[in-house]
């Protein structure tokens, strides 16, 4: 243990200097701890500038849309009414790793905050095998300008009512505008801008190949066989339309591809919501008790640091008035302090259950479980049984057909599996995400695109699955069909536009 | 090494969501409109001038996508298990009632039943109010700038527009600085010249002829140096500097005169009150102190409050002079043309006793019209005019400049009734 050192400040103001040495000292501990990030860049805001960066899902640029301003107005709203804190901190996956600050914070906070984005976050961005995979975090502020200049260009030649609606439309079928296998290759605004001239071009081609109606001979006729197409069923609803739709603009197409570029580069931070935030609250936890234990930081500081830390972790009962489901900062704080515990102090039950874990170099471990996992692998592989009992988890089962609410399990020897399987399922985005594939489209006749659902466990769509089909439809250009199954059986199809209705009198209602 | 920046973003910009916000009002137009036209129904004459809170149902903003609904088998996990074991059965809610075990899944949003509301600011109120109204460019940046101002002379700026430029004092100042500026070139000039007459005085001899050709040179160029100074520089220009000071304004007093028989429906009477509220807004910008007095009638003319002037209704025949009457002793009685700029508003559905038009002509040209700053007539109705209107008709030739009358059909007829009072006082 090193000697006690004197406190960095002793008030609860902060300054440029003050912000600059504990930003010091932070990251000398997280270097001890080995922790490995993007070079920071952390600028102060004030509120209402986090309330502009809250309303644009965070992102530093971004295109106009209506649909931010509601997100503003909501925000605005409900700070106004003091229904709602301001979120402390909003981090962007980029490098440099970008953190806002906000100028209201104390000392105390700002120093939080440091810990849990700059370090906390922005390891994880840097090292999780998802990011890695699906993000580019170099390049990820130049294509945001290219994108919203773009779009911008856009509505000064065809409108901004034009552009709105390709939009909204494209904004429907964000979640399903991801791939989930293929990697997609970093590159530059400049490289970005070049391509899309040449994507232009190309898609222009070969779609007139697809759509080609100069009739065949008879010969050929005869000897080709009806085929499927696409070949393979396509889950990237919008990569499928961008690519195929017959009747769209070479700049609608470049707005379907920008608004899934997007949806990509958040997805990987939708799949690992629980891992992501738990990594930074642990360790913005042990960064600043380790700043006490070095005697950087003073008594009062830490009183105030511990009511926020409880605060953000905080999980209500499931009968409690704020219960909200379970709080992802509380469950992943949960699983990786359990897991330092594991390794450093594991009880006979933790060496049965984790037995490569326990006594092992808990760094090494956490790093490890923090790089290789998403929510429902990391929650199926490092979830323990003392953790389960701490939040006393039950598991319910809830059949349609049944009048009754079922306890399937609880946090007992013989519900601990049964538990950390329904959890892990609950995070898990390709189940809790309803299967939609686009699987046929009529080639030779109305051009008619058709969506195949496939019911996991009988779940239905809901209930404005239409409307988000008529956006399908605008796209597409001519007639969309979902098809529901369960097992083997089509339970519902839905049409846009409904058969008996002409497809001319068919109009998308625009706006409220 | 340094790893870390930190940047001070407070002074950048904190409107990036501007354009987004304006591009949601756009596309909720129509209910933002409705609501400010149910605000302006609701509210009083005189307390029209703040923001208001607009509410929309979430389901029309909402934003559709593909997620699941409510059916089907699940299992989910809960926290804060009390007396629960494995096997135990509860009663679920009856349906629409909200699940009492509420799920942590993140497809619950979007289909919530609450309003999405919001507030919009005085200035944006303003704006939809100009726009029910159909008012003129012109006049709405008039009535919507809040603050009426004028200028003062307030010193000396050293930049500014040309018109602006003060010539005395740039002048001065470039009189000052070309001496300042010289001065060690004059004081040069003056040794140099003292020079040359003793080289040229007679006790000289002509060995110093050289010389002399030399300091003639040389003086030329210092004259040529100081001649090149300029005259005016940038740094000598000064400007008149103008301070922006709330104009002093005086008190006016608006007289709404209406007809409360029972051909008045309610409909008629909102167009009225848009009517009488444009008044109001026009006079607020170039008064500072305002007395409303509403005068209904029908046979017989009462002063009321304002709720009792819009809401309750009465039968009967019409007889406006007896209105005109009573606003003419109030006059007398409490509102002396010397202390006080009058207005008056009267609307009506143009029903009258029909020997009385001639009598309100009278009281009109001997009583009214002399004393009053403005007087607006509208007469509401889709059926003929009646007498009224041809008396009327009459007095607007004859005092073309202060009386001002139209047929209303709509609320966007209601701004030319005040053109001519618009255009007098925003033109000048």
């Amino acid at each position: 243990m090193k000697t006690k050192q004197k406190p960095l400040s002793t008030q609860s103001e902060w300054t440029f200097e003050l912000i600059q040495s504990y930003e010091h000292e932070i990251s000398k501990i997280a270097k001890d701890f080995g922790l490995s990030t993007f070079p920071n860049q952390i600028e102060i805001i004030s509120a209402e500038q986090m309330m502009d960066a809250y309303s644009s899902v965070g992102m530093p640029v971004g295109y106009h849309h209506w649909s931010y301003g509601k997100q503003f107005l909501q925000t605005f709203q409900s700070y106004k009414r003091g229904r709602m804190g301001l979120a402390y901190e909003i981090v962007i996956n980029s490098n440099p790793c970008i953190s806002y600050l906000m100028e209201e914070n104390s000392i105390t906070m700002q120093a939080l905050v440091i810990a849990h984005a700059c370090y906390g976050h922005n390891s994880f961005f840097k090292n999780n095998y998802l990011f890695q995979t699906w993000t580019s975090p170099s390049a990820i502020i130049d294509y945001l300008v290219f994108a919203k200049n773009y779009v911008a260009r856009c509505e000064e030649l065809h409108g901004v009512q034009a552009v709105e609606q390709i939009i909204d439309s494209c904004h429907a079928l964000q979640n399903f505008g991801v791939d989930r296998y293929k990697r997609p290759q970093p590159i530059s605004a400049q490289q970005e801008e070049d391509r899309q001239r040449e994507r232009e071009e190309q898609r222009q081609q070969q779609i007139n190949l697809l759509w080609k109606t100069i009739p065949l001979s008879e010969q050929t006729k005869s000897k080709a066989k009806p085929v499927r197409f696409p070949g393979e069923p396509e889950e990237n609803i919008l990569y499928f339309v961008e690519k195929n739709a017959p009747l769209l603009e070479p700049w609608q197409r470049e707005i379907i591809r920008i608004v899934r570029k997007i949806a990509q580069y958040f997805y990987p931070q939708r799949q690992t919501q629980v891992m992501n935030e738990g990594w930074a609250t642990f360790w913005h936890y042990t960064i600043i008790n380790e700043l006490y234990d070095r005697g950087l930081v003073t008594d009062s500081f830490m009183m105030e640091f511990i009511e926020s830390h409880s605060a953000v972790i905080r999980q209500p009962d499931f009968d409690d008035p704020y219960y909200s489901g379970i709080n992802p900062y509380a469950l992943g704080f949960a699983i990786y302090r359990d897991l330092r515990r594991i390794c450093e102090e594991p009880t006979e039950e933790d060496k049965m259950w984790f037995p490569e874990y326990a006594d092992s170099d808990w760094l090494a471990t956490l790093d490890f479980a923090m790089k290789n996992f998403k929510d429902e692998s990391f929650i199926l592989q490092f979830l323990s049984p003392r953790v389960m009992r701490d939040f006393k988890f039950f598991a319910i089962k809830d059949h349609e057909s049944d009048p009754f609410y079922v306890v399937d399990s609880i946090h007992n020897e013989s519900g601990y599996h049964q538990i950390r399987k329904i959890l892990s399922e609950q995070y898990n985005l390709s189940i809790n995400e309803p299967n939609i594939q686009v699987i046929n489209v009529n080639l030779h006749g109305n051009r008619e695109l058709t969506l195949r659902h496939i019911q996991t466990d009988e779940r239905p769509l809901a209930k404005d699955t239409e409307l988000t089909l008529k956006h399908l439809y605008r796209l597409w250009g001519f007639p969309v069909r979902l098809e529901s199954k369960s097992k083997t059986t089509i339970t519902r199809i839905l049409q846009v536009p409904p058969e008996t209705t002409s497809i001319e009198a068919y109009d998308i209602p625009f706006s409220g | 090494m340094q790893n870390s920046y930190v940047i001070d973003r407070r002074l950048n910009g904190k409107n990036k969501s501007a354009v987004n916000r304006r591009r949601f009002m756009q596309r909720y137009n129509k209910r933002i409109k409705q609501s400010v036209a149910d605000a302006i129904d609701r509210r009083s004459i005189t307390d029209i001038e703040r923001g208001e809170n607009i509410s929309i149902p979430a389901q029309d903003i909402a934003e559709p996508f593909f997620h699941h609904g409510e059916g089907g088998n699940r299992s989910f996990v809960n926290a804060g298990n009390k007396e629960f074991t494995e096997g135990d059965r509860i009663q679920k809610p009856p349906a629409g009632q909200g699940k009492g075990t509420g799920s942590g899944d993140a497809t619950d949003q979007g289909e919530g039943e609450d309003d999405f509301s919001f507030h919009i600011s005085t200035n944006e109120f303003l704006e939809y109010l100009f726009e029910d109204l159909e008012l003129p460019n012109l006049v709405r940046k008039e009535l919507g700038n809040l603050e009426e101002v004028s200028y003062r002379k307030a010193g000396h700026a050293s930049s500014g527009i040309p018109s602006r430029l003060n010539i005395i004092r740039s002048m001065k100042n470039a009189h000052a600085r070309k001496i300042a500026m010289t001065s060690s070139l004059r004081k040069k000039l003056k040794r140099l010249k003292a020079e040359l007459l003793q080289l040229q005085s007679p006790s000289h001899n002509d060995q110093d002829h050289t010389k002399i050709e030399h300091l003639r040179i040389e003086i030329d160029k210092v004259k040529n140096r100081i001649k090149n100074t300029p005259f005016l520089d940038e740094i000598d220009l000064r400007f008149n500097r103008f301070d922006v000071v709330p104009t002093p304004t005086s008190a006016a007093v608006m007289f709404c005169i209406m007809d409360v028989s029972g051909s008045m429906t309610q409909e008629t009477k909102d167009i009225a009150k848009r009517f009488y509220l444009l008044l109001y807004l026009f006079l607020k910008r170039n008064y500072e102190k305002i007395e409303i007095v509403f005068i209904r009638h029908h046979t017989s003319a009462k002063e009321v409050n304002e709720e009792e002037f819009f809401y309750s209704r009465e039968t009967g025949g019409t007889i406006v002079s007896s209105a005109l009457l009573l606003a003419s002793d109030i006059i007398k009685t409490r509102y002396s043309p010397t202390a006080w700029n009058i207005y008056m508003a009267q609307a009506s559905d143009g029903d009258n006793w029909s020997n009385d038009s001639p009598l309100c002509v009278d009281v009109l040209k001997t009583s009214l019209l002399p004393l009053v700053q403005y007087f607006a007539y509208i007469e509401i109705t889709e059926g003929d005019h009646q007498d009224l209107w041809d008396h009327y008709l009459k007095v607007q030739s004859e005092y073309s400049n202060l009386f001002s009358m139209e047929h209303i059909h709509s609320v966007s007829d209601l701004y030319p009734v005040f053109r001519q009072l618009f255009h007098k006082k925003g033109g000048g």
